[in-house]
């Protein structure tokens, strides 16, 4: 008699609160297609550290003090004699590295398979709102730290304002507060990092799930999987959110949090590339570090910008370099979206554009010589020329013809074989002294030695299947 | 009790009228809200001037004093940089400091008072840096066009060392030069322009 009580009460909220039938509509009964692969993993993972982040980054501000004479101070406390706090702070350190790196992912997926098509443009460009408040929420959180990286990378993007002509500079002295980065600039920033850009980021959260839900999941495919349903109307190809992609997200979650606690546990600063060394030192506003660098998710950018040999040029070039990214869904002419079906043209072009993204990030954390600024200039020409020109390639582009259903692929147990193939022809056994042992024990991995002909072999394949796939 | 129907045209006048007034509104608490953000009262009054004794200055040594939170640069320069200044005017982006932030007493090829004694604020005009001292004639990561100066390592930007800033480089403009006078022969005033005396 008890149970049904519980019952009551739970109809009770029920009938007043219609929990279930959201989680119908967005879970239980909302389908998505079912072919979703490795890539499918980082929209729930960018979540996911959006939680940590939010966690982690409330337990902070328990002990951190928003004040140029104590923050410093407060962060190694935090580090030295707050319990657990060390793991509280590497967590939403590594968090923000990790969150660029799953948001890069998760773009770079809807670049590859045309997500940001017709009729999903608006998840596109909330999207992008999402990863611009995410910069400015990591660049405003470095701050906090008030280290000399801190305190000279902010002096640096907060002067990009003062390039604007006419109301630049009195627009710098707005956004600091004070004639230079000061304690001003400090509890201002806490305040857009702790409140203002939070609230945003769940707000655009909710809107690029909104605007996602609407017509539901691109994917690897890009044709629509509502084109054809069963006689229940789901879409034959469709399959529930809940339990299947709750299910296979936790095993990416799983693998993501081995990654994660890695890094935080072993090497929490990633050799200056997450937690940057200079930031070690207090910030001193009369010295400059002799080499300072954004932290790694901003260096294309920084790049682009020290390419251009202008003050303004430089700033509109960097500026630029995210605008065209909110273009996109205008700037790509061809209806085929999964780069499986389309042309050689499109994919050379996104192998450019990634290699380019690459190397103007590595070019980014390097000084600025005169031969980096050469190569930063080729590459800033093809990261624009990917986007710019887009117009015109993506229109004499040779597509080929898209299936009426998703398509089956070779899944990772049927491809076994041949990795174990593969990877018998890199290697080769070991000569042994002795015959004594389990003959199945000496065949195995660690009993191999690499095979140079046996490698050469496997690359020159790989290599020409990679061209071979650009067509 | 109202028979004759709806008036579309004074509700949709209402309805203006209403937005406008809300617009207003708006606008009026905006201008607390985002002058709340400006530099306070007292962030206005500090940067006091700041004096600085140069008697005990060897040639080729640079000091650093703090003026308003900003690194100030006071250079002793030898005759060998002097000579070497006029030498550079073609390379430069702006060799005579038309474009250029300073007090008129600074306003000349060398950019000081006193030609020997050079003072600007230690920040990049390009992005706020503070750029290195390198009065050191080609070194290895420069190259050979070097002849010492001041290099900014956030952006590559060259100044020499008059704090002029060299063609092709991100930074538009010289160094800024601040406004500073003699007191005696061996004592700066950073923050105080001469009124009086011209530039020696």
């Amino acid at each position: 008699m008890k149970m049904n009580r519980f019952a009551e009460c739970g109809n009770w909220v029920l009938d007043r609160f219609p929990v279930t039938k959201f989680w119908n509509e967005h879970m239980a009964h909302y389908y998505a297609p079912k072919n979703f692969n490795f890539w499918y993993f980082f929209g729930s993972l960018a979540l996911l550290v959006l939680v940590n982040q939010f966690i982690t980054g409330i337990l902070l501000t328990m002990n951190y003090k928003p004040d140029a004479k104590l923050a410093f101070d407060s962060v190694e406390y935090i580090m030295r004699d707050v319990s657990w706090g060390w793991l509280v702070r590497y967590m939403h350190s590594t968090g923000a590295s990790a969150f660029f790196i799953v948001i890069y992912l998760h773009m770079f997926r809807g670049i590859m398979y045309g997500s940001f098509k017709k009729p999903r443009e608006l998840i596109w460009i909330f999207g992008m709102l999402l990863f611009v408040c995410l910069m400015a929420e990591a660049f405003m959180g470095y701050l906090l730290p008030w280290g000399q990286m801190s305190y000279w990378g902010a002096q640096v993007i907060i002067s990009l304002f003062s390039a604007i002509p006419v109301i630049g500079d009195d627009l710098s002295l707005w956004v600091r507060g004070d004639y230079v980065v000061s304690d001003a600039t400090l509890n201002r920033f806490f305040a857009f990092h702790v409140i203002a850009v939070p609230l945003a980021l769940v707000m655009l959260v909710f809107m690029h799930i909104v605007a996602l839900h609407e017509f539901g999941s691109n994917n690897p495919d890009g044709i629509e999987i509502k084109d054809s349903k069963d006689p229940w109307g789901h879409p034959v190809d469709g399959i529930p959110l809940h339990p299947y992609y709750t299910v296979k997200d936790i095993v990416g979650v799983a693998v993501f949090l081995i990654f994660f606690a890695t890094v935080i546990f072993y090497m929490p600063e990633m050799g200056g590339y997450f937690l940057e060394h200079a930031n070690f030192i207090p910030a001193d506003p009369m010295k400059t570090p002799e080499h300072i660098a954004p932290v790694w998710y901003f260096t294309p950018f920084y790049a682009i910008l020290r390419a251009i040999p202008d003050k303004f040029a430089g700033v509109i070039g960097m500026g630029g370099a995210i605008v065209v990214l909110f273009l996109l869904p205008w700037l790509d002419r061809n209806p085929v979206r999964s780069i499986r079906y389309r042309g050689g043209v499109y994919k050379k072009a996104l192998a450019l554009f990634v290699i380019s993204f690459l190397v103007l990030g590595y070019l980014g954390t390097q000084p600025a010589t005169p031969s980096a600024t050469i190569v930063a200039r080729i590459f800033t020409a093809i990261y624009f020329g990917f986007f710019l020109l887009m117009p015109i390639y993506t229109r004499w582009e040779k597509t080929k013809p898209l299936p009426k259903q998703l398509t089956d692929q070779l899944e990772l147990e049927d491809q076994l074989p041949v990795l174990i193939a593969t990877l018998d022809e890199m290697t080769e056994l070991k000569p042994t002294t002795s015959e004594i042992g389990d003959p199945a024990f000496r065949s195995n991995f660690f009993n191999r030695r690499p095979n140079a002909e046996g490698i050469l072999n496997v690359v020159s394949r790989l290599a020409k299947k990679v061209i071979g796939s650009l067509d | 009790m109202n028979n004759e129907g709806v008036d579309k045209s004074k509700r949709q006048f209402l309805t203006s009228a209403l937005t406008v007034v809300g617009a207003v509104g708006t606008g009026y608490l905006a201008v607390p809200f985002l002058s709340q953000m400006q530099p306070s009262v007292k962030a206005m009054a500090a940067g006091a001037p700041v004096d600085v004794d140069i008697s005990k200055m060897e040639p080729g040594q640079l000091i650093r004093v703090a003026w308003r939170g900003k690194p100030v640069w006071i250079l002793n320069r030898t005759s060998d940089v002097l000579e070497t200044l006029k030498a550079l005017d073609g390379k430069l982006r702006d060799p005579l400091s038309e474009e250029s932030k300073q007090p008129e007493s600074s306003k000349n090829p060398v950019r000081s008072i006193k030609p020997e004694i050079f003072v600007a604020v230690g920040l990049c005009t390009h992005l706020g840096c503070s750029p290195t001292f390198r009065p050191e004639i080609a070194p290895s990561d420069l190259g050979e066009d070097w002849k010492g100066g001041f290099f900014c390592p956030c952006h590559g930007s060259w100044f020499d060392l008059a704090g002029r800033v060299f063609q092709g480089v991100p930074a538009p403009t010289n160094l800024e030069i601040p406004p500073y006078r003699y007191v005696t022969d061996t004592l700066l005033i950073i923050g105080e322009e001469s009124t009086t005396e011209k530039s020696a």
